[in-house]
């Protein structure tokens, strides 16, 4: 691995990422006077559940958000196991760990918003089946990682374990999909039974669009400060194993 | 057993292709399930733990149900997932302790062959376990699960699990915490088997048409062929040298 390559260009990067950093908390600014101003309200929708629907922007733009991390930690993992370079595992790993986060958000802010909606805060719908398990893969995929001592063991192994965790989320989806569903689905409008549901207006798409480019700018920025506190460690390890020696 | 090694070894390397291959399974699995029917350490817990949550769930939920059909798909699959998990972790933890799972990577024989081998003696304990659990809860529910289309998916979603659960045993096999970690990482990656095979098992028992109970059968055939696909794929990279 090229430690000094890390190392050098530290300086310059960490710069780069404050930028980024401002960037982010800029468009999550703009992203929440969107949701909760800008955008108009959904017309056949009254009451407390108007108010509610405006969690909708934050539901999907952590979603997003969520959906980034697991690619992540499918690339992550796939780029380690052929690659055997760490820098792939640390990208997987902070993958899971910022994904989980936005995971647990996406878990919360639908409860929330169900509970006028659907007159419950839990269903066992299949997106919300699929949702909860996915969280719970990727929980166990940080338990597992905690349980190694060798860097490189700790890498195939949780590489081995999200490859199959992600393929058994899709086959989650298609076993739970087989009992009913009332999960809205906002940009198709194909299921009939579906409760809470509105159509999308321009100021509304707009505000959308804000706030799935915050999440993600906000998801890249929590991204690259792990993968770079990883890297820290490593070298810490690495420093720490040269003085003992 | 120790002494006719040199010369089992000499037929495992034989380049006998598909023939060669399952003979080193079938070593692997019948060496496994003769330790554990001497050593009763596997079949015991778990057969003895199935018998004791059904006697459990029955105790909880004796008077709060109308018929006892509503809850025993549920309870059979709870049963097998749990019973499960407290097997698979001794199926290399006996080897780790012992120090024989070194002896066995040493072997000159495709790794894919012992893990084919350690699934397959899995798989005989779950059934043997199954066969007592089904009638149990015959007895305590009075629910016949005795009917084709459960006994097909019963048996398909145990390759499923066995396989799984196999791969993470010798996953977790060396790590901290793995009597605990085992169960977090399983139950999860399970979930379709187990909504599956809960779906399946429901529909039987209401009376539903069969054209209702293929697509469960579809799901959990579909689960094992990816489990085994990628299992092939990766099983090398976790007995490699570290």
């Amino acid at each position: 691995m090229n430690e000094s390559a890390v190392q050098g260009g530290a300086g310059r990067w960490f710069a780069l990422l404050l930028v980024f950093d401002a960037v982010a908390a800029f468009a999550m600014i703009a992203a929440t006077w969107a949701g909760l101003l800008y955008a108009g309200d959904a017309i056949n929708l009254g009451g407390v559940e108007q108010v509610a629907q405006r969690i909708f922007y934050f539901h999907i733009g952590s979603n997003i958000a969520a959906l980034l991390g697991f690619l992540a930690s499918l690339v992550g993992s796939l780029g380690y196991l052929f690659s055997r370079r760490l820098v792939w595992d640390w990208w997987a790993a902070a993958g899971v760990e910022v994904g989980t986060i936005f995971g647990v958000f996406v878990l919360l802010s639908g409860a929330i918003w169900a509970k006028p909606a659907w007159n419950t805060y839990w269903t066992w719908d299949p997106r919300l089946t699929t949702a909860t398990v996915t969280v719970l893969i990727y929980i166990a995929y940080m338990l597992l990682r905690n349980g190694f001592e060798n860097p490189d063991t700790r890498a195939r192994f949780a590489g081995i374990y999200a490859i199959f965790a992600f393929l058994s989320v899709p086959l989650t989806y298609y076993s739970a999909r087989l009992f009913r569903s009332i999960h809205p689905i906002v940009f198709d409008g194909a299921n009939q039974e579906a409760q809470g549901g509105f159509s999308i207006g321009p100021t509304m798409g707009q505000t959308l669009a804000m706030a799935m480019i915050g999440f993600a700018l906000l998801f890249f920025a929590l991204l690259c400060h792990r993968v770079r506190q990883m890297a820290f460690e490593s070298r810490i390890d690495a420093i720490r194993g040269e003085i003992y020696e | 057993m120790m002494a006719e090694l040199p010369k089992e070894g000499g037929q495992f390397r034989t380049r006998g292709g598909l023939a060669g291959y399952f003979r080193v399974v079938w070593a692997v699995a019948d060496k496994d399930v003769r330790t554990e029917l001497r050593a009763k350490e596997i079949l015991g817990t778990m057969a003895a733990f199935s018998l004791l949550a059904a006697v459990i769930f029955g105790l909880a939920f004796d008077l709060r149900v109308p018929r006892t059909e509503l809850v025993a798909p549920g309870i059979l699959w709870v049963i097998i997932m749990f019973a499960g998990v407290l097997g698979l972790h001794r199926s290399f933890g006996s080897e780790s302790d012992l120090g024989t799972l070194t002896g066995l990577l040493l072997a000159p024989v495709e790794r894919s062959a012992l893990y084919l081998g350690k699934t397959a003696a899995n798989l005989v304990y779950f059934l043997i376990v199954e066969a007592l659990l089904v009638p149990t809860l015959l007895i305590l529910f009075d629910v016949n699960l005795l009917k084709p289309l459960i006994l097909a998916g019963l048996l398909l979603g145990t390759i499923g699990y066995v396989a799984v659960g196999t791969l993470f045993a010798a996953l977790t096999a060396r790590n901290r915490a793995r009597e605990t970690l085992l169960p977090v990482l399983l139950l999860p990656v399970l979930a379709p088997l187990f909504i599956s095979g809960v779906g399946l098992t429901a529909a039987v028992l209401d009376g539903r048409a069969t054209s209702e109970a293929w697509p469960w059968i579809g799901i959990i055939a579909l689960y094992d062929i990816v489990v085994f696909a990628v299992a092939f794929l990766f099983i090398d990279l976790i007995w490699e040298q570290s």
